[in-house]
């Protein structure tokens, strides 16, 4: 199996790669090549939209964390313009597994900030694989406060595996970093948007996710533990995470029935690393329409439909 | 002015009697010691030879936290249900059923208003017994209601947590729980009501990242295990030998995470103090 390469993948990129041949070859010169070409490129076609059409929470979660879908720099790089990155909590450190920042997407200043997993080997390790210290929650809070003081709107992208378990991150208060988060978003007095582009690890995830319109990618996951966690906890082996991953609801179809997200933004047929450009395109019409959207509702209403939205999640016997 | 007086009339006055143990002895996990039942209620459920503090059922927290017979419940029937059909080794329904069976109750909080020392207050208490004290939705339910309670009464708010964290089994919305009560505190915030998490054995993930890391007073009992992660997954993570007393409250006072830890002996007496210094002059 090719490097980077998902199982259910495999079919679609074999016939890719015979298609790509047939290109480069003498069939291309000919009526009758160039007929099966188009015939190949159907096939292809037919192919990616039904392996896509079937796809279970489990390859839901492969793709989340496929190693070549767009991460936040990637985003950061093609939406917007006049990019300025900020660093640091103030206190203990810059964490490089949340970045943040200006930026001007179409015609709006915003602040955004997000978690980077990192891309090859030493910026993974460098990003710590997107999951943030105490520190960069703080410096994330830093950043929305500031975007609050200066009345930019704020948008946040999500994607990690979680906060990061460490001896350090625990010294230095990851709950009360996070838990923190969380009380002081619900007030911000600026719109806030958050978008899931891969992986919604939980609290980590949270932690920057407590917004007035959460998005979701399509083929993007949002969950209150991993499947593999989730698994070896109540299935008694990790091996189950594939049954984990059916069980805990994570994909953005589920979470918009549960109304826990306001919207699902489309990706292209075989996933967003398979047409980047079609991702960003899409992401960059969301946050336009949505913060302008954010923007009309006056503000002491905009924070009381925050509130009453999250004192709403929940299913419970009255 | 502060926020409460101690003349008032008490208004709840609902027996809550403590379940007499059926055992007559109790085994210290600690040192081993073998300790008489009632020698265990005399010194408050701690070991009368290392001074280990036991685990409490929420019957013995209301006791020993609260005034005696001051303690009534409120919004007891809210309880959990299962949103989303969850089945794991057993279906979450019947893992719910069996649950509330056992314990008696219809959630892992329970929630009410009481005197503290003559000091009326809101509180609640995550109870371990129930799957955990993990948060769910009618937890997360409850909380927010209890905080919406102080609110309105403009009374102090107790929350006392022993809780492995959020309800796998509730997913997304047991995780949205931890943003909703979080919220819900800062409402309580601006108020200037007073907010007191108490940390007991074990308060940890979803919980201790959520409402029990945000009081403006954070107390813990002594050697309690509070902490973002559990032990066993930092150790998977980071491949190497956790420090002495990591996550366990004197750890969590050094680095600056907890104002204070209490002793029970004496707990309710120090809690009725705080909450005079936090009612101003
Ligand atoms: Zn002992």
């Amino acid at each position: 199996m090719a490097f980077n390469e998902l199982a259910f993948e495999k079919p679609i990129n074999e016939l890719k790669e015979k298609l790509n041949e047939l290109k480069n070859g003498k069939a291309a010169t000919t009526t009758s090549g160039k007929a099966k070409i188009a015939r190949y490129e159907k096939k292809l076609n037919i192919l990616i939209e039904t392996t896509y059409q079937k796809l279970t929470p489990w390859n839901i979660v492969k793709i989340a964390r496929h190693p070549k879908r767009p991460h936040f720099k990637d985003y950061i790089k093609n939406l917007g313009k006049d990019f300025i990155e900020l660093h640091g909590d103030r206190n203990f450190r810059d964490d490089p597994a949340m970045l943040g920042g200006f930026i001007t997407i179409g015609t709006q200043k915003l602040m955004i900030v997000g978690q980077e997993k990192g891309r090859d080997t030493d910026d993974k390790i460098y990003r710590n694989f997107g999951m943030a210290s105490p520190e960069g929650y703080r410096k994330a809070l830093r950043l929305m406060k500031l975007a609050e003081k200066f009345k930019l709107p704020i948008v946040t992208f999500i994607d990690t595996p979680g906060a990061y378990p460490g001896i350090g991150a625990e010294e230095r208060g990851q709950s009360e970093a996070i838990a923190r988060n969380l009380r002081e978003m619900m007030s911000l007095k600026v719109p806030t948007l958050s978008i899931i582009i891969g992986e919604g690890g939980s609290g980590g995830a949270l932690g920057i996710g407590v917004t007035d319109e959460i998005q979701m990618l399509q083929y993007s996951i949002y969950s209150v533990i991993s499947p593999e966690g989730c698994a070896s906890i109540l299935f008694r082996d990790a091996k189950n995470a594939e049954i984990s991953a059916k069980a805990l609801k994570l994909t953005s179809s589920d979470l918009l029935k549960l109304k826990v997200i306001d919207g699902i933004i489309e990706e292209p047929s075989g996933g967003a690393h398979n047409n980047p450009q079609y991702i960003y395109e899409n992401v960059t019409g969301t946050i336009i329409n949505v913060i302008k959207r954010l923007k009309k509702t006056g503000l002491s209403y905009l924070l009381k439909k925050r509130l009453k939205k999250y004192k709403n999640m929940g299913i419970y016997e009255k | 002015m502060g926020w409460f007086s101690r003349k008032k009339k008490p208004e709840h006055n609902k027996d809550t009697s403590v379940d007499i143990k059926k055992e007559a002895w109790k085994k210290c996990p600690q040192c081993g010691e073998i300790i008489w039942m009632k020698n265990l209620i005399d010194s408050e459920y701690t070991c009368p030879s290392c001074g280990y503090h036991f685990r409490l059922t929420f019957k013995e927290k209301i006791v020993l936290f609260t005034d005696q017979d001051s303690f009534t419940e409120l919004f007891e029937n809210i309880g959990c249900v299962d949103p989303l059909n969850f089945k794991d080794v057993q279906p979450y329904k019947k893992r719910i059923q069996r649950t509330q069976q056992k314990t008696g109750r219809k959630s892992a909080f329970v929630a009410g208003v009481a005197k503290i020392t003559g000091i009326d207050v809101a509180i609640g208490f995550l109870n371990f017994e129930f799957m955990g004290g993990s948060l769910g939705s009618a937890e997360g339910e409850k909380i927010s209601l209890l905080i919406e309670h102080a609110i309105e009464n403009h009374l102090p708010l107790i929350i006392v947590s022993s809780s492995g964290g959020a309800r796998m089994q509730e997913s997304i919305l047991s995780l949205m729980q931890m943003a909703k009560t979080s919220g819900m505190l800062g409402e309580l915030g601006k108020t200037g009501l007073p907010y007191i998490s108490v940390l007991l054995d074990p308060t940890t993930g979803g919980v201790s990242a959520s409402f029990a890391m945000l009081g403006d007073i954070n107390i813990a009992e002594p050697n309690a295990l509070i902490g973002f992660a559990g032990p066993r997954v930092i150790q998977q993570t980071i491949k190497q030998d956790l420090p002495d007393g990591f996550q366990k409250s004197e750890f969590l006072v050094e680095h600056g995470m907890v104002d204070l830890i209490i002793k029970r002996k004496g707990f309710k007496e120090k809690l009725g103090k705080i909450l005079d210094y936090l009612n101003g002059n």
